[in-house]
């Protein structure tokens, strides 16, 4: 659930690690890139924070909140929301509601069966029912933008069930 | 099953742009029991500077052997090898049993032309059956060779030949980083001269030839949206036809070439619409909650064939291009889409599911029955030759995207591969 954040740790403590051993001046780059890490590196602490049951940073970055879940799947030739993301797509949608300012583009995908121009509308499709979801749910529909991709931008790129389920998505992106 | 290999263009890489372009390498899977024996004499060249770069007899013969519709006589085989008919013996012929003969030259025309000669003759009646004399030019050699297969076919098939035509497809290529690079591409029917006329690293789809082969609708999600593009083969110059909101896809020229079918989503789903191409003025064609799309019109110009899910499955409906009731075209199976008519009207190809596999199929409209053409379980995107003897498609062959083409009888076979990444969406040019 934390591999974000301690691979943001990991690089902190690789840069940190690097900045130290470097003794000539050609490092003044490389101190710098480890001041900001620094700085951000409070998110690091934050980590720890984490674990006691207080983020700080967005809610969206925070892993243990249901807005870090941002793609959910589809059956095969459907469309329907499967009842295991309903109360993902209740936060995110709670979410822009509270954040009036914030937009969300929903991506609509589909697997590589069947025809081109087809998937693509069975993506929108997809898109749509995310954007009605969250429009139910009380989200202004002008912080909705949707666009469907259908096989043309897959997440796996195997040919048989397990490829195509990780394919058959929707994705929110902020 | 009669396997003749014949990889070709291997070490040829041409391309209009600076990049390296691989060109499709056309392997015959299955050729056709009692293919005509024909011997293809090579031409020898009479000048003595500027000699051609091009094997006009070698590209012949491939073309002829790849129709599949043809068996050429090994070079090793011929008993001489005859450039003019003084010197023709037919008894050479008939001792192999050759029941046609080509022979022809190459002669010097002004500084950097060329006059291609040929002759074709009925061994056993020991008769010309045609002969042409074209000027051509050293880049025009391939294009030379490829109208002098046209005739040849014509001749002795009975049907005009499209070897001198040219597909259009999409090739996706994936850097070390994994940036994946698209691209529309067009080469010649026997996957020569591949020139990349629009690259993307996001998705193209959906080329279509103009009925005049000059021009090429496309869609293309370049600054992260569908639009539909219009751009000139030639020269490159393009532009965008429509960007609205939602889907812009599927484009289809009327074969006048004054009007685009397409998909749109601007109202809400995707309906299919009809552009004036010069006016830019839009009808609605369709107006229905399910997916309509994929449209393909009629050769006479009178309807358009879509993909619709309004009765639960996608299946395909004809509809007046003028507008009017849609009517459900196939029943059989719980999955067809992407019909387009052949060039006589009757038959139709479209994608159908057969026990979870999708295959190419052959409607015959005039009674209604489907013939299975492929052999895939992920086979799309069919698309007829301009003289309606073979279809071409994409299938999939150890995990990568391959271009098949197979003959409207299923009796013939190619394959089309580059040599990396997928290649896909062929569209075969008209004449």
């Amino acid at each position: 659930m934390n591999s974000k954040y301690l691979s943001r740790f990991g690089v902190l403590a690789a840069v940190l690690v690097f900045a130290g051993c470097s003794s000539t001046g050609m490092r003044d780059d490389q101190a710098a890139a480890g001041a900001d890490v620094v700085e951000s590196g409070s998110g690091a602490q934050t980590a720890g924070a984490a674990a006691t049951g207080r983020w700080t940073g967005s809610p969206l970055d925070d892993p243990a909140s249901p807005l870090s879940t941002r793609m959910i799947y589809f059956d095969f030739d459907r469309s329907e929301i499967r009842s295991e993301y309903v109360d993902v797509l209740r936060a995110h949608a709670a979410y822009l509601v509270d954040n009036p300012s914030i937009t969300v583009m929903v991506e609509g995908h589909g697997d590589e069966r069947g025809s081109r121009e087809y998937n693509i509308g069975l993506g929108e499709r997809r898109a749509n029912t995310v954007l009605r979801f969250f429009e139910a749910e009380g989200v202004n529909p002008a912080q909705i933008n949707t666009i469907s991709y259908g096989e043309e931008r897959p997440a796996e790129f195997g040919h048989t069930e397990a490829a195509w389920s990780m394919n058959r998505r929707a994705v929110l992106s902020y | 099953m009669h396997r003749l290999k014949l990889i070709i263009g291997l070490a040829f890489l041409l391309s209009m742009t600076a990049l390296p372009v691989q060109a499709l390498d056309i392997e015959i899977t299955q050729g056709v029991e009692g293919a005509l024996p024909i011997a293809v004499v090579p031409f020898p060249f009479t000048g003595d500077t500027n000699s051609p770069t091009q094997d006009v007899a070698a590209i012949v013969t491939a073309d002829l052997t790849r129709s599949g519709r043809f068996r050429a006589l090994p070079l090793s085989d011929m008993l001489a090898r005859p450039s003019r008919p003084e010197e023709v013996d037919f008894r050479d012929w008939r001792a192999v049993n050759v029941e046609n003969l080509l022979i022809g030259e190459i002669l010097p025309n002004g500084p950097a032309g060329y006059m291609v000669k040929f002759r074709l003759f009925d061994v056993f009646r020991g008769e010309q059956i045609t002969g042409f004399s074209f000027p051509t030019t050293r880049n025009d050699l391939r294009a030379t060779a490829h109208r002098i297969s046209d005739l040849v076919y014509e001749e002795l098939i009975g049907q005009r030949g499209a070897f001198a035509t040219r597909i259009a497809y999409i090739t996706s290529v994936r850097d070390a980083k994994g940036e994946e690079k698209m691209h529309l591409r067009v080469a010649d029917a026997d996957g020569y001269n591949p020139q990349t006329i629009v690259s993307s690293t996001q998705p193209l789809m959906s080329p279509a030839w103009s009925p005049d082969g000059k021009r090429i609708a496309y869609v293309s999600f370049e600054k992260s949206k569908p639009s539909i593009w219009v751009q000139e083969v030639f020269t490159g110059q393009r532009e965008k036809l429509t960007a609205f909101k939602g889907i812009n896809g599927a484009p289809a020229w009327s074969p006048d070439g004054r009007y685009l079918a397409l998909t749109l989503s601007k109202d809400g789903n995707p309906d299919i619409f009809v552009m004036d191409v010069r006016r830019r003025s839009l009808q609605a064609l369709t107006r229905h909650w399910a997916i309509d799309t994929e449209p393909s019109w009629s050769p006479d110009g009178k309807e358009i064939v879509f993909t619709s899910d309004r009765g639960g499955k996608p299946q395909i409906y004809r509809v007046p291009a003028a507008g009017g009731e849609a009517q459900r075209v196939t029943f059989e199976g719980s999955y067809n889409a992407r019909a387009s008519y052949a060039p006589d009207g009757r038959y139709m190809t479209l994608v159908t599911r057969v026990n979870g596999d999708y295959r190419i199929g052959v409607l015959d409209t005039a009674n209604d029955t489907l013939e299975i053409l492929s052999r895939g379980s992920l086979d799309e995107s069919p698309s007829f030759a301009p003289n309606g003897s073979m279809i071409i498609y994409a299938g999939r062959e150890n995990g990568r995207g391959v271009l098949e083409a197979v003959s409207t009888d299923g009796r013939v076979r190619q394959r089309l591969a580059t040599q990396a990444g997928d290649v896909r969406e062929p569209a075969w040019s008209p004449y």
